[in-house]
């Protein structure tokens, strides 16, 4: 029997087919309301997230380009930023080591307490910047448990860069493992056990199977390990003894400045970092976007 | 012909695996668990448990009487009061706006959705210090939002010329300060704990199946019956998720708060604000208190959390 071609229905995969947006489905809201509670939203985070992210730029410049520059060139405000790179330039690969060690150990194998070290991994993010500042301090201070014996040896720890960089492992400490562990869990250790059948040794399945599945997710867990990294304050401000020059890190150059009253170079600091905050946020999103699949079991915290 | 399983049969029972018959950990052809999980355990026990033992170890030296004192000084008491109820209400808040938002990005489609849902982590990404002098200059008698509020604000203004008001209305001037305020405190704790409520709010939202609306409207419920009694209650676990990990940070948070607090002592002083004092006085045994009180709080909120999402994976089987 002949047949015409646009007789014969084809699936086309590439489209989804279009509901006729006619009629208000059983599933959504009458148009009025949709409208409201995307202008309350839209309206709330402009007010909350937007607007202090505005003023950062608004005050950095406001008066003039030149004075922008002529702060960031401040000899205090270098040392400022060389000593927030040198910092997260230590505490990032030490949690990312930690991070794949920790996910290695708790995604391939099953062992007791496992559930509990997962949570003990977690407990940095439940403890108060501040707190996690001060139990260093009562560590190693000159009134601490170990004080007079670093004293003895001439060890400077707390009010010195050592303590500067504990601090912010300890604040930093979960982000990479907690990136990696659900997203190592969910992608089991078939591919490694194919791996070691075909007789790659434990490193090369390790280097050649497992990093190149977990790049994705490491990268994401780095990502705001550093973020968090340069841009952690109450922990710093604990051990830092806040020295000029010597122990300030942006954040803390910042806080002196406000505090001096000089708002332009504090502010012109300040928007060194909120273009640390927007680079991190595309990069996140460009992830998310490009490679949500991989991601899928970290995605959202 | 099946050969029959007893006890006469070694080949099988050989094959079975000996059920939790492993001692700690489970024998596994891929390597590498005593190197990964010695280092895991004794980095984290350098660099997370042992200093926070010693801060118990503080707090347990100093005699019972003193402990107490510190405990129910008068200031330390405000500056609990003051940051667990300016948390309480920041969390609340965000749970209204948190659940709109998380709801209008999952269910809707507007330009710059896209850009919006990134804009969510900004207080993820964003250094506290940064956050705190903005808000404070953002909230502060002559900046963009505190000027709207202050005696010579434009909203007096706008009311002075409105003569058709009565005049006692007119007289009313408004000087609403919020920065230097434990309402700038409040506005502080609001940007840094709105992402947790969105984030942990959309994904179960994302989930969410569909069919059970359809179900809903077919059995003839409304749209507000469906979203109040279907939506909502399922929603409840990632909901009270979002507000404990809200409520959690809030607690701890210093960075954003102290530039916009004004810091005045029993009125708009927080916690960790006054661990710092402490120890700037060299009286650690105070400092230790505050922060092991503060430590407790923060592990019964852990608690609560994990106690939420066990009963939500019971409830619904999922985790939020």
């Amino acid at each position: 029997m002949p047949y015409d071609e646009s007789d014969v229905l084809v699936y086309d995969s590439r489209r989804a087919p279009e509901a006729p947006d006619k009629h208000l489905r059983a599933t959504s809201e009458a148009a009025w309301v949709r409208r409201s509670l995307i202008g309350i939203a839209v309206a709330f985070m402009l007010l909350v997230l937007v607007l202090p992210l505005a003023l950062v730029f608004t005050e950095a410049f406001k008066k003039g380009f030149g004075v922008f520059l002529e702060s960031l060139a401040d000899r205090h405000a270098l040392a400022a930023i060389r000593l927030t790179l040198l910092v997260a330039a230590i505490a990032v690969p030490l949690n990312l080591v930690f991070g794949v060690a920790a996910a290695w150990a708790i995604a391939k194998f099953e062992f007791k307490g496992k559930a509990f070290l997962t949570t003990l991994i977690d407990l940095p993010f439940s403890v108060s910047p501040v707190v996690s500042g001060l139990v260093y301090v009562l560590l190693f201070g000159a009134q601490g448990l170990l004080g007079p014996w670093l004293q003895a040896n001439n060890i400077e720890i707390i009010f010195a860069v050592p303590g500067i960089v504990l601090a912010t492992v300890f604040v930093t400490f979960p982000f990479v493992a907690r990136e990696l562990i659900p997203l190592m869990q969910a992608q089991g250790s078939g591919d490694e056990e194919a791996a070691l059948s075909l007789g790659a040794s434990g490193w090369q399945a390790f280097w050649r199977v497992t990093l190149p599945n977990i790049k994705w997710g490491l990268l994401y867990g780095v990502l705001l390990c550093n973020a968090r990294a340069m841009g952690e304050f109450g922990a710093v401000a604990v051990v830092s003894g806040h020295i000029r020059g010597k122990t300030t890190t942006m954040p803390l150059h910042i806080e002196i400045l406000y505090n001096e009253y000089n708002f332009a170079a504090a502010f012109a600091v300040a928007s060194l970092l909120a273009m640390l905050a927007l680079v991190t946020l595309v990069i996140k999103a460009v992830l998310e976007f490009r490679f949500g699949e991989e991601l899928a079991a970290t995605r959202r915290h | 012909m099946a050969v029959p399983l007893t006890r006469s049969t070694p080949l099988r029972t050989d094959a079975r695996p000996a059920a939790g018959g492993w001692g700690f950990v489970k024998p596994s052809v891929i390597p590498g668990f005593g190197v990964t999980f010695g280092y895991a355990l004794t980095y984290l026990s350098l660099i997370v448990l042992i200093p926070i033992a010693a801060l118990f170890l503080k707090a347990a030296s100093i005699s019972p009487e003193r402990l107490l004192e510190i405990a129910t000084d008068e200031r330390t008491l405000r500056a609990l009061i003051t940051s667990f109820g300016s948390s309480l209400l920041a969390a609340l808040v965000n749970v209204v706006f948190g659940v709109i938002i998380a709801w209008v990005l999952v269910r809707y489609k507007f330009p710059g959705k896209r850009v919006l849902d990134a804009i969510v982590d900004l207080p993820f990404a964003l250094p506290t210090a940064v956050a705190g002098i903005a808000l404070s200059a953002l909230y502060a008698p002559k900046g963009w939002i505190g000027s709207l509020f202050s005696p010579k604000g434009p909203l007096n203004l706008w009311i002075d010329a409105q003569l058709w008001l009565p005049e006692w209305i007119r007289a009313v001037e408004i000087n609403f300060k919020i920065a230097y305020t434990p309402t700038g405190i409040v506005v502080a704790l609001i940007f840094i704990g709105l992402p947790f409520v969105v984030r942990t709010v959309q994904p179960v939202l994302e989930e969410f199946e569909q069919e059970l609306e359809e179900a809903a409207a077919t059995l003839g419920a409304n749209r507000w019956q469906t979203i109040t009694r279907v939506i909502l209650p399922r929603l409840t676990p990632a909901v009270l998720t979002g507000f404990a990990l809200a409520f959690a940070r809030a607690v701890g948070e210093y960075g954003s708060v102290i530039f916009i607090a004004g810091n005045i002592p029993y009125v708009s002083e927080i916690a960790p604000l006054l661990i710092i004092i402490r120890l700037e006085e060299f009286d650690q045994p105070a400092a230790a208190t505050v922060a092991a009180i503060m430590l407790v709080i923060a592990f019964l909120m852990l608690l609560v959390i994990n106690l939420i999402q066990a009963w939500s994976r019971r409830r619904f089987d999922d985790a939020v």
